[in-house]
C-alpha cells in the first residue's frame, strides 16, 4: 500500500533508523517538525571526511586540506542553488536557524534599529524568532508588534496594512516564520513581502518549517533574510544556513569575531574577510557542512514538489482518521494549501505530555508541550499541544498506527 | 508501561485531586513551573506552632505532576515542619508509585516538591536563617 507518489519502501530503506524496532514493535517517527531522520548517504559522507580527507578548511595548501575545502564550498554552492540565490557570498553557516535570527539582530538589529522603531513580528512565531528581537528591542528602546492570528491561526493582512500605513516611518523590519512550527501553517509570505517592499521595509523569513518542505525561490521572494536548519531537511544538526541580499551583508558588521573572518589584523585595526567569511569565525562545523550536501541530493533527487504532494497527501489521510475521532481538538487551517504536514491536537482533557508517554509505549515519537512557542499557546488558550508532523519517509500505515494508539489512550482515560 | 504510570490511583488524584485551592491567610505561597512541559504548582502552607495546620495547591499540567501534588498535600498534612522538610525525592517517587520514570517525566513528578521545598525555605529565611540556607544547601531540588 503505496501512500502517494513517493516509492516510501525504497526510501525508507536508506533510512537506517527506520529499521529500528523497540519492544518488538516497529519505531514510528512523527517528530520530524523537530529533527528528521538521516539518510545513510548523509551519514556516510561525515564518515567518509573523517576518515579520508578531516582537515581544516580555507588555510592549509596540502592535498586533503583542499578536498575538504572544496567539499565544504561545494556545499555552500548547493545551498545557493536549493534556494535560488544569486552568489554563493550570500549563503552563510551558522550553527542552526536560530544562530541565523540572532546573526541578524545582532549584527544587522543593532545599526539599524533606533529608539521608537518598530518590528513586526506575529502569535505564532517560535521563540527563536522573538526572544532575539525583545532583547535589541529592550536595548534601543525599540517596540514590537505582534500581528494576531484568527482561530485557524491565519494572519490577518488588512491589520499588517494598518500598520504599514499608520507606521511607516516606524516599521524598521518584519519577521516571520513562512511555517509556523507548532501548527503548520503556510503564511502567504509572497504577498506579504510585496505589501513590506512597497513601503520599503526589509523582510526576515524564518524558513526553518518551510525550507525543508516547500520549494523555496528567493529570487522571486525578493526576501532580505532567509534562515534555516539542516537537520530539519535530512541534514545533521550543527549547521544552520543564513541567506542575506548581498548588499545588505555587505554593510553589515561581523557577529562572532575571530579567525577566518579577518583579511588582516593588527594592533590598532582589523581588516573583516569578504563575504560570506565575514561571518563564519572561527573553524566551523566542517564534517557536517559537507555532509548537509548530501542531503540536498537526496531531496533534489526526490524533488520539492513530490515531496509536498507526499505531505498534503498524508496530512489528509491523518486529518480524515483524526477527526473519526470524538475526543479530539485539531488546531490550524483545515484546507491543505495552506498547511504543512504539521497537525497540533488535543485530545479529551489528556495532557499532552501524558499522551506522548502512552503512544511511546507504542514506540511512536510525537511531540507534546508548548513548540517552544508560547506566545501562541496563550492565543490557543492551551497549555500544550500533542503535534504529529511528516516527511518523505511516513506512510499511511504508520498513520494508523498512530489512529489505534490514540483509541487506546481514550480507553485508558475513560474519555 | 503505560499501564503501570497510568494506575487507577494516578488518574483518581489527577481527576479528583485533593487539597486543591488556595488558601487566603497562607503563611507562605509558592509557585514554580517545569520549562521543559510547561507544568505549574502553586503551593500554600499555613503553619501553627511548627506544623503544616493546611496546605493547598493550584496548578495546570499533566496526570503526574497533579497527582503527584495532590499526594504530596496529603503526605504532609499536619505534618511537623521538621518531618516534611526531610522528605526525599525517592519517598515521593514510591509513596506515587512511580520508580520508573525516564528523566523527562520524573521533573513532572517531582515539581511539586521542589516548590515545597522552596516554600519551606521561603518560610524559614525569615524566621531561621541557618535552617534555611542548610535547606538550601542540602537540597538538590534546586
Amino acid at each position: 500500500m503505496q501512500s502517494s507518489e513517493l516509492e516510501t519502501n525504497k526510501i525508507r530503506n536508506d533510512f537506517p533508523i527506520l529499521t529500528r524496532k523497540i519492544n518488538g514493535k516497529p519505531f514510528v517517527y512523527l517528530d520530524n517538525a523537530s529533527t528528521t531522520q538521516k539518510p545513510l548517504s548523509v551519514i556516510n559522507k561525515i564518515v567518509n571526511y573523517y576518515s579520508f580527507y578531516n582537515s581544516n578548511i580555507h588555510r592549509a595548501v596540502y592535498d586533503i586540506a583542499e578536498e575538504a575545502t572544496h567539499a565544504y564550498e561545494l556545499t555552500r554552492q548547493k545551498v545557493c542553488k536549493f534556494i535560488n540565490a544569486n552568489s554563493p557570498q550570500e549563503i552563510i553557516f551558522t550553527r542552526n536557524a536560530t544562530e541565523a535570527i540572532n546573526l541578524v539582530s545582532y549584527s544587522w538589529g543593532r545599526k539599524n534599529i533606533q529608539k521608537g522603531d518598530l518590528i513586526i513580528l506575529s502569535e505564532q512565531e517560535h521563540h527563536s524568532n522573538i526572544v532575539p528581537w525583545q532583547i535589541l528591542a529592550k536595548e534601543k528602546n525599540a517596540k514590537i508588534k505582534y500581528l494576531k492570528i484568527d482561530k485557524t491561526g491565519n494572519l490577518n493582512l488588512n491589520e499588517l496594512e494598518a500598520y504599514l500605513n499608520s507606521n511607516n516611518n516606524n516599521i524598521k523590519l518584519i519577521s516571520l516564520c513562512h511555517m509556523s512550527n507548532a501548527l503548520g501553517n503556510i503564511i502567504p509570505i509572497d504577498k506579504i513581502i510585496n505589501m513590506a517592499h512597497a513601503y520599503g521595509i526589509p523582510v526576515f523569513v524564518d524558513g526553518a518549517q518551510s525550507v525543508p518542505h516547500l520549494t523555496t525561490d528567493v529570487n522571486s521572494l525578493d526576501c532580505e533574510f532567509l534562515a534555516f536548519s539542516a537537520h530539519k531537511m535530512l541534514g545533521p544538526t550543527g549547521v544552520g544556513i543564513l541567506y542575506g541580499k548581498k548588499n545588505i551583508l555587505e554593510e553589515m558588521d561581523p557577529f562572532i569575531c575571530g579567525g577566518d573572518m579577518i583579511k588582516e589584523v593588527h594592533k590598532e585595526k582589523t581588516l573583516f574577510n569578504d563575504l560570506p567569511y565575514k561571518f563564519e569565525a572561527g573553524t566551523p562545523n566542517i564534517a557536517d557542512v559537507i555532509g548537509f550536501s548530501s542531503a540536498l541530493d537526496y531531496l533534489n533527487e526526490i524533488g520539492m514538489d513530490n515531496i509536498r504532494n507526499h505531505e498534503i497527501e498524508l496530512t489528509k489521510y491523518a486529518l480524515e482518521k483524526m477527526s473519526e475521532l470524538k475526543q479530539i481538538k485539531v488546531y490550524g487551517d483545515v484546507n491543505l494549501q495552506n498547511r504543512g504536514g504539521i497537525i497540533s491536537f488535543n485530545l479529551g482533557d489528556i495532557h499532552p505530555h501524558d499522551l506522548a508517554t502512552i503512544l511511546n509505549e507504542d514506540c511512536i515519537a510525537i511531540r507534546s508541550g508548548h513548540h517552544c512557542a508560547q506566545v501562541l499557546m496563550e492565543k490557543l488558550e492551551v497549555s500544550a499541544t500533542s503535534r504529529v508532523s511528516f516527511y518523505i519517509y511516513n506512510t499511511k500505515e504508520e498513520i494508523n498506527i498512530f489512529i489505534n494508539a490514540l483509541g487506546k489512550a481514550i480507553k485508558l482515560f475513560q474519555l | 508501561m503505560s499501564d503501570d504510570i497510568y494506575r487507577e490511583i494516578i488518574l483518581d488524584h489527577y481527576r479528583n485531586p485533593r487539597n486543591k485551592g488556595k488558601i487566603d491567610n497562607a503563611d507562605v505561597v509558592i509557585h514554580d513551573s517545569n520549562p521543559l512541559c510547561g507544568d505549574q504548582i502553586d503551593i500554600y502552607l499555613k503553619v501553627v506552632e511548627g506544623q503544616i495546620k493546611d496546605i493547598k495547591f493550584d496548578g495546570k499540567g499533566c496526570a503526574i505532576s497533579q497527582a503527584s501534588a495532590s499526594m504530596l498535600t496529603e503526605m504532609v498534612m499536619d505534618k511537623p515542619l521538621t518531618t516534611a522538610k526531610d522528605i526525599s525525592k525517592d519517598e515521593v517517587l514510591e509513596n506515587i508509585g512511580l520508580t520508573n520514570l525516564g528523566p523527562a517525566r520524573i521533573k513532572c513528578a517531582l515539581l511539586s516538591l521542589k516548590v515545597l521545598k522552596m516554600g519551606m525555605v521561603k518560610y524559614y529565611s525569615d524566621k531561621e536563617p541557618t535552617t534555611a540556607e542548610k535547606m538550601e544547601k542540602d537540597s538538590n531540588l534546586f
